[in-house]
């Protein structure tokens, strides 16, 4: 049970962090219908200029609270420009061509950007300097049982806000509605005064700026940061995002979390499950495996990776549009 | 004399190589409610667009309150206070009714104007209001008309564009929509009206230009043109 708890806390941590930068990927689909593989990329920018800073700060004697936040503060205005570049240079000129072009564009921006942050940051793995003490706080009154990090706390409470901040953005502002109206009709959202490149790149740039925080926080909970860090984070927060159905925030934030407790759950149990005894009670022919080895396993949880991308195949086959995926209400 | 608030000078406009207006020119004076009918595929919506930035001219010039606007973006057209309600009325369909009239608002800053504004929009379209909360994509095709119109109002345009207004919908509905196009039109707006319901066009219109392949052919009195034995037979369905 404890070990359930342990995997359930995990996982939501994880699933906070791809809800964030799923949530980039589905603001910038829902608006120019681009699925935008360079956002992972940006992420990783987020937490190489973020690492860049707490290091150079780490050894200032400042409170570690403030050093944190400047290198969140350092990494959000870097990767909000990231983005806008990105989309000024490489989207806008494709804004009227066939929808593969873009596409492609996108696959080479991310390698441009990884090449360009192992330019800068070299191709070795580099470790954040562990500038805040880790702390576990027991969640049940068993001494070994499931605890919850400081750092799980931060990372689920600063996810939470974000999400929180951003759909009151986009369900409550004149920016956010203007958003909206341009995913569904940019002519006509033009004929009503709205600037549709400005709003294009402010989507763009908010994008960014969630994925600058989730640089940041996933940095801070694996304790490293790698030039291709960006790579399979993205697929696997694309994936969540299309689970919950691409172009729908709720989706993205729905999707994300349970792509978190999947991989956690399933890194978890895949070794119980796939244990040689285990099998031996249901198919033949494991019981001299069994009998050598018991404690092998067919699969273990350095599959975790794999999950996410299983899901993202279930979903396409069965349930393309995602759990929540948008019904269009148009009849006109 | 008068000067014109819209004023059209010899103005072309082409798809890849085909001419679909091949050098018209009109003008709309403040205050008027101007019409253009002809048949399907004569240039009138091309027309329409290119007044309002939706498609590039060709040559010519699209002047407005003395000023070309001919090469400028939509949004900044917009911005001058002309409002396009386009074919096909373009609600937007997931923002609820509110959010679609909000849009039409956009460019205005007077909070406390813009919600007097939304009431005077429902108090002219009770159907509006019964359904503030439901998005527009749900909405009957008059409906979404009456949205699109009122959206546009939300504008305070000193020029409205209207294309097809009638459009698809059921005859007691045009009646309605041509009578709220005349009630608008009294209020001050100016108004250039573009509809393939040229007899109802005219009835409520005091110049109307008659356009066909893509130039203008008669332009005269809204009353003359209905009276005009050309006009009656080609558009209106009656011998001459």
């Amino acid at each position: 049970m404890d070990i359930f708890l342990q995997q359930i806390v995990n996982g939501l941590t994880l699933g906070c962090v791809y809800a964030v930068v799923a949530l980039g990927y589905t603001m910038v689909y829902g608006i120019i219908q681009l699925i935008n593989f360079a956002h992972g990329e940006v992420v990783m920018i987020g937490a190489m200029v973020a690492f860049t800073v707490i290091t150079a700060l780490a050894g200032s004697g400042a409170p570690p609270v403030i050093i944190v936040l400047a290198g969140i503060t350092a990494a959000i205005p870097v990767c909000m420009a990231t983005g806008y570049i990105v989309e000024r240079t490489a989207y806008r000129p494709l804004r009227n061509a066939p929808r593969l072009a873009p596409l492609i564009t996108a696959i080479g921006v991310s390698i441009v950007l990884q090449h360009v942050a192992m330019m800068i940051w070299g191709r070795n793995y580099i470790s954040f300097p562990q500038i805040v003490q880790f702390t576990p706080y027991h969640i049940t009154s068993n001494p070994n049982g499931a605890t919850i990090s400081n750092i799980q706390i931060v990372i689920i409470l600063m996810s939470v806000a974000m999400m929180a901040l951003l759909l009151g953005l986009v369900y409550k502002t004149r920016m956010g509605i203007a958003m909206r109206a341009v995913s569904q009709r940019p002519d006509v959202a033009g004929l009503m005064g709205v600037n549709i490149n400005s709003v294009i790149s402010f989507t763009f740039m908010i994008g960014a700026a969630l994925g600058a925080l989730a640089g940041v926080m996933v940095g801070s909970y694996y304790g490293i940061a790698h030039y291709q860090m960006g790579f399979l984070l993205g697929l696997k927060a694309f994936s969540a995002a299309v689970l919950g159905g691409i172009g729908n925030l709720g989706g993205a934030v729905l999707g994300g979390i349970l792509m978190g407790l999947i991989e956690s759950l399933g890194a978890g149990y895949m070794g119980d499950i796939t244990n040689v005894c285990t099998l031996d009670k249901f198919l033949p022919g494991f019981q001299s495996l069994c009998e050598a080895n018991p404690n092998s396993s067919f699969f273990g949880s350095n599959y975790k990776d794999v999950y996410a991308f299983i899901v993202l195949i279930l979903v396409l086959v069965f349930r393309p549009q995602g759990l929540l995926g948008e019904r269009t209400g148009d009849r006109a | 004399m008068t000067t014109p608030l819209l004023e059209l000078k010899n103005l072309k406009i082409a798809y890849g190589g085909i001419n679909a207006v091949k050098g018209i020119s009109l003008t709309v004076n403040p205050g008027e409610l101007t019409t253009l009918i002809g048949a399907n595929g004569a240039g009138k919506t091309s027309t329409l667009k290119a007044i309002a930035g939706m498609v590039k001219t060709a040559s010519g010039d699209v002047i407005y309150e003395g000023e070309s606007i001919t090469h400028q973006p939509s949004y900044t057209i917009a911005r001058k206070r002309l409002s396009l309600v386009p074919e096909g009325r373009g609600v937007f369909p997931q923002l609820t009714v509110e959010e679609n009239l909000a849009m039409g608002a956009y460019i205005r800053n007077d909070h406390a104007e813009i919600k007097t504004d939304v009431e005077r929009i429902f108090a002219m379209f009770a159907r509006l209001k019964e359904r503030r909360a439901q998005t527009a994509g749900t909405l009957s095709g008059g409906e979404q008309q009456m949205l699109a119109i009122g959206r546009a109002l939300m504008a305070r345009p000193k020029l409205l564009l209207l294309d097809e207004p009638s459009m698809g919908l059921a005859p007691i509905m045009v009646q309605k929509i041509l009578e709220v196009v005349r009630e608008v039109a009294a209020t001050g707006v100016t108004i250039l009206l573009v509809e393939q319901n040229a007899k109802l066009a005219l009835e409520v219109s005091s110049k109307g230009y008659v356009m066909d392949g893509g130039e203008i052919t008669l332009a005269d009195d809204a009353k003359a043109l209905l009276t005009n034995p050309k006009v009656r037979e080609a558009y209106l369905g009656e011998a001459a």
